[in-house]
């Protein structure tokens, strides 16, 4: 089309950046080009319908994105020059950031790969321009998340090797293994788990927990971080809602795929969040909420009303939603109790709440906390009181899916675990839950062959037959010094310098000594 | 169901017993004592009686609990891949029908937990 307007106005100007980029091929065939497009059954009637609500083109987004990230490195470096790590709450705080740096910022680097390739599987331009620049975005932030955090590494343990952790610690093959699963589907699939499930149903309970947990604890880095990162997470969930409603309205022969996939995403990224729950009510010194509060806004409420809208598709609330909703009042004590007893084997430290912590466990979940975990917290604390801090000296079992130890419990029955077993083809294969098994019932030739990091220990595949080695030559994590138990660790004694509470540890004075 | 693949896909389990190098793998629950978090995943020699597996492995495995002193796990009620279980502690693992990825659940009645709760 051609143009009389030196200046072209927004509506044009996306025209020719984006859709006038593409063109239909003639010497190629349109599924040798797009070989990926039509295998998972999803029918695309007619891509021209798929609307971009931001009408983003690459120049303007190059503009955007450049003018963020000089504000972001000009806070950066202030933080750095006044010392910001002092003005943290507590060093019990830096701990949620070395879970961020190795669970969470090696799979915005998935994410980007992930975005990339599916984008260039579309024939649908829209779409596809839509996907390079989420791609871009989660490049940028697994960029930028690392350089918020990296200020730490000067002043405290166990940040010093995250990408390199995330493909071999036992806990991150949660995280990693989700990534994976997306990464490995078509391209429908990845959207409906990242674009949909992910970023538009779940996402708040990940970033607002992080984000507002650095604002509540002084971070100032991580928290400049997320706010250089909302508008494009703003543009990826409003993505992830077209993309779902641009799927549902092409053919009535997708509803049930795409009902399959939020089924199987929602649940494995409820799993996922298990670990953010912990984060919330247990590694924050100062607490934003609780996680059944933040579980009952964003998911009960908001995805309440999303899935409320997307009736009128014939798309249903995910299977065992109501499972989750209970688990909101259980997991993050499972999960802190599990990471508590296997701390020699993170790459975090971990502690018992103190008393004003138990009290405000007990207020923020009144129907639990006393009744289920008071006993054993207070025991470990005694425990630890008395010279025996807690450590599980075996291994666990672990979901075949998921990749979490099986540590979930019944529905009905808090005291049991929501253990499953079944045999494929003459193996036996145990789960955390209905969920997780259903998944596997799904696609079994997809998680017979889960990196599970227990097996993997005893094939004799992570450096070492036992648990010590392994941490040490395997994950690179330095035992009592990048892990374990906090109260006493190099960390909480460096905290103590700093503040000034306490003299200068004997190390210390004699290194000023000599 | 199988996997909706661009062609045709097969794919080996990860966990077959001979990756184990003779060993096996073997998961034991201990219900109403959720200190430890979730079932062990032990690794065991096949030819281990059942009675070397309690003392070896599982009483090491449960020592920080406090249950543990009193708990009398040969007098136990067992069961194996979710079914009622008699073990015969002279016995092999092999030849007490337990084999590679299975799960033991032992319960021991009157024991609770820390205080009751389950833990």
């Amino acid at each position: 089309m051609a143009s009389k307007n030196k200046k072209l106005n927004l509506k044009d100007k996306y025209q020719y950046l984006t859709r006038d980029m593409a063109w239909e091929p003639t010497y190629e065939k349109h599924e040798d080009i797009y070989p990926d497009e039509s295998f998972e059954g999803i029918k695309i009637i007619n891509w021209d319908q798929w609307e971009d609500p931001f009408r983003l083109t690459m120049d303007t987004y190059w503009k955007y994105q450049a003018e963020k990230e000089k504000k972001l490195y000009a806070i950066f470096d202030a933080f750095a020059q006044n010392n910001g790590q002092q003005n943290i709450t507590d060093a019990r705080y830096v701990n949620a950031l070395k879970l961020f740096l190795s669970g969470i910022s090696p799979v915005e680097y998935a994410a980007y790969q992930g975005y990339a390739r599916v984008g260039r599987q579309f024939s649908g331009a829209g779409a596809r321009v839509a996907c390079q620049m989420q791609a871009i975005d989660e490049l940028r932030h697994a960029q930028t998340q690392q350089h918020a955090m990296s200020h730490y590494n000067k002043h405290f343990n166990g940040l010093h090797d995250a990408s390199y952790q995330h493909d071999r610690v036992w806990f991150l093959s949660v995280p990693k293994s989700f990534f994976d699963d997306a990464r490995s589907a078509g391209p429908f699939e990845f959207l409906t788990a990242i674009s949909f499930s992910f970023e538009y149903v779940l996402t708040n309970l990940l970033f607002v927990p992080f984000m507002s947990g650095a604002a509540y604890n002084g971070d100032m880095a991580t928290v400049t971080f997320g706010f250089s990162a909302q508008s494009d997470e703003a543009r990826h969930m409003t993505l992830g809602l077209e993309v779902i409603k641009f799927i549902l309205e092409q053919h009535e022969d997708n509803v049930p795929i795409i009902q399959k996939w939020v089924d199987k995403w929602f649940w494995r990224g409820f799993r996922l969040l298990s670990l953010v729950g912990m984060m919330m009510d247990y590694m924050l010194p100062n607490k934003v909420m609780s996680w059944a509060e933040a579980w009952e806004m964003y998911y009960e409420q908001s995805g309440g009303a999303l899935f409320k809208d997307l009736e009128r598709y014939g798309i249903r609330p995910p299977k065992y939603q109501d499972v989750a909703n209970a688990a909101k009042n259980h997991s993050s004590h499972q999960t802190w109790a599990t990471f508590y007893q296997y701390s020699q084997a993170t790459n975090f430290h971990t502690w018992m709440p103190q008393e004003d912590e138990m009290a405000w466990l007990s207020e923020k979940y009144p129907e639990t906390f006393d009744k289920y975990y008071r006993d054993r917290f207070e025991h470990w604390d005694k425990e630890q009181k008395e010279g025996n801090r807690f450590y599980n000296n075996t291994l666990p079992q672990l979901c075949q899916v998921c990749q979490i130890p099986n540590i979930m419990t019944e529905k009905d029955d808090p005291t049991v675990f929501s253990h499953r077993q079944i045999k494929h083809e003459g193996e036996r294969y145990h789960f955390c839950s209905d969920g997780c098994c259903d998944i596997f019932k799904n696609e079994p030739e997809k998680y017979i062959q889960a990196w599970l990091p227990v097996h993997q220990i005893y094939q004799g595949n992570c450096g070492g037959a036992d648990v010590a080695t392994v941490v040490e030559k395997y994950y690179h994590i330095v035992p009592g010094v990048d892990n374990m138990e906090y109260l006493g660790s190099p960390d909480h004694q460096r905290w103590l310098d700093i503040k000034g509470l306490k003299p200068l540890s004997a190390s210390r004075e004699k290194k000023a000594a000599a | 169901m199988s996997v909706n693949a661009i062609s045709e896909y097969h794919a080996e389990p990860k966990d077959r017993v001979e990756n184990f190098n003779g060993m096996q793998l073997l998961y034991v629950y201990w219900p109403h004592h959720l200190m430890f978090c979730a079932p062990f995943a032990m690794l065991v020699a096949p030819d281990m009686t059942f009675g070397a597996f309690v003392d070896e492995l599982l009483k090491p495995a449960v020592s920080g609990h406090p249950d543990s002193e009193t708990a009398d796990f040969l007098n136990a009620q067992w069961r194996l891949n979710e079914e009622a279980f008699t073990p015969d502690q002279t016995a092999t693992l092999i030849a007490n029908g337990i084999d590679h990825k299975s799960m033991l659940t032992v319960t021991t009645p009157g024991l609770e937990g820390i205080q009751g709760s389950a833990s």
